[in-house]
């Protein structure tokens, strides 16, 4: 049984790499190194290779996407097609869109991508979390609350708040960021490096203060996950007061509902 | 099987994804939550074949939601296994290859004790007979640690054994690569670290702690179930299921 070939150490394949300038111009030759297959070529290549070659494939993907989803760590196709589709990769269209489908059909996940221009992708649960009262609670992340809290306010805020509304806000929570907490650790850490990188938050540096300053948004994991409507109801749970009543931040929460959070998508299947 | 999955089945994946391992109990809880979640039809009897289904789906994954006894408490459990990669290659991800050596070593003790359970100085002590990049001590206790909280090993009084999740997965492989050290319980037939075993040289058989328990219960006078012989060991008493 263990003749079939597997990603067999797909992390050393890629090591979640910092998402840093420095390593950016490399990621870059990675990509240009691959461009995607036209139709026709796909075309042709399916018809050199067989059917259940093809489904190999793509379950080794899904494990790839699988794996690396553990750590909510993104996954680029530039790394995918390297270390996963490898010699497939003529007919890398026809893979990707099978293991999408097995992602969703079969685990409720949505592959989504994040990045167009670096061909980013991360999975996100088609079906609704929160407020799930699971019996077999699942380990819950004592993270997701405080990452919870963060977005929170940068949404009431309108989407961009300096980087000391977010730190007073935790001070008031006693979650100081300056002191290592017993659940978190270093909060400063988790917050600028473990959320961004996971791409749930954005962190990026005001040009032009002195001394530096920087600023917070949502990252596109978030965009794709969380749900604004949800946040906004939470908001008037704790402040007693109608969500309507954010006139600014109800009209986003109920525009954007289509485009981010589709719990329940697959239950028409 | 030809049965879809619907969300039902998914959201007990997901579960099963995020936790590793549940108990039976624990299962059949998730079952009816997760039927009950997306108005599916709940069968309260039929959790075997609610979980066919998700592995009928699963398999060209090589992944399968196996059933298999703890050997600490003998109740039922339900783990996410993969089938393929059912050598330690599957924990590459997570483990250096020094400390994949030292796991290695550890089963190999483990498979070759009487009653597979290692200590802590055991453990040590191979450690310092690596081959690849020695342990220090901190590492192999912060080693220990991981392995323990990703339920690989189980741990208790600084005594080790292999995890019932760990047994599940690895019970293929275990049985290749120690076909002739392997324990095999004679009541349940599957693999037997925490046994018992017969004392008659000609015969030896080896039952589960928790087999023993449900074996014997009851019998003024237990006797080997192969050859007669008086059963010389303490029988346990049988660990009674968490109440709904």
């Amino acid at each position: 049984m263990s003749s079939r070939k597997r990603p067999s150490n797909p992390q050393s394949a890629s090591q979640p790499r910092r998402q840093t300038g420095g390593s950016a111009a490399q990621e870059e030759d990675d990509d240009v190194a691959f461009t995607q297959p036209s139709t026709s070529q796909v075309q042709r290549g399916l018809e050199k290779v067989t059917e259940a070659q093809v489904d190999q494939k793509s379950a080794e993907v899904v494990q790839y996407f699988l794996l690396k989803d553990q750590k909510k760590v993104p996954v680029r196709r530039a790394d995918l097609v390297k270390h996963v589709v490898k010699e497939h990769r003529n007919i890398y269209p026809e893979i990707i869109k099978r293991a999408a489908r097995t992602l969703d059909q079969v685990f409720g996940l949505k592959l989504v991508e994040i990045d167009p221009k670096n061909h980013m992708y991360i999975l996100v649960n088609n079906l609704e979390t929160s407020g799930d009262a699971s019996p077999t609670t699942r380990p819950t992340d004592p993270k997701r609350g405080l990452l919870f809290v963060i977005l929170s306010v940068i949404f009431m805020k309108g989407g961009v708040v300096r980087e000391n509304v977010v730190w007073n806000t935790l001070k008031k929570l006693r979650v100081d960021p300056g002191e290592k907490h017993d659940e978190f650790g270093d909060v400063k850490k988790v917050v600028t490096d473990e959320f961004v990188r996971q791409r749930y938050l954005e962190f990026q540096r005001i040009p032009h203060t002195e001394p530096v300053e920087h600023e917070f948004r949502w990252g596109q994991r978030a965009e794709a996950e969380v749900s604004k409507a949800k946040i906004l109801e939470f908001m008037g749970q704790l402040h007693d007061r109608d969500p309507q009543s954010w006139t600014q931040q109800y009209k986003e929460a109920h525009s954007s509902q289509n485009s981010s959070q589709q719990a329940g998508g697959s239950s028409q299947r | 099987m030809s049965r879809q999955m619907g969300d039902s089945h998914r959201r007990f994946l997901q579960t099963m994804m995020a936790n590793g391992i549940i108990d039976e109990q624990g299962a059949k809880t998730l079952h009816q939550h997760c039927c009950q979640t997306h108005n599916a039809q709940y069968a309260p009897d039929r959790l075997d074949d609610f979980i066919d289904t998700i592995n009928s789906k699963l398999q060209p994954m090589f992944m399968q939601i196996r059933k298999g006894m703890s050997e600490d408490n003998g109740h039922q459990y339900y783990a996410l296994v993969n089938m393929v990669e059912n050598d330690v290659t599957r924990m590459t991800s997570d483990y250096a290859d020094n400390e994949l050596e030292l796991f290695r070593k550890m089963m190999d003790l483990i498979v070759g004790s009487e009653d597979g359970k290692l200590s802590s100085i055991d453990i040590l002590n191979s450690a310092d007979s690596m081959t690849t990049k020695k342990l220090k001590k901190s590492e192999v206790e912060h080693l220990l640690n991981r392995l323990v909280q990703d339920k690989w090993l189980s741990e208790k009084r600084g005594e080790y054994t292999l995890s019932t999740r760990c047994i599940i997965e690895m019970e293929p492989y275990i049985r290749t690569m120690y076909q002739d050290q392997v324990k095999v319980c004679h009541i349940c037939h599957a693999i037997a670290f925490q046994c018992q075993i017969c004392e008659n040289p000609t015969c030896g058989i080896k039952i589960h702690n928790p087999c023993v328990a449900r074996y014997f219960k009851g019998r003024t006078e237990p006797r080997c179930p192969a050859c007669e012989d008086f059963w010389p060991h303490e029988i346990p008493e049988v660990r009674r299921l968490r109440s709904q």
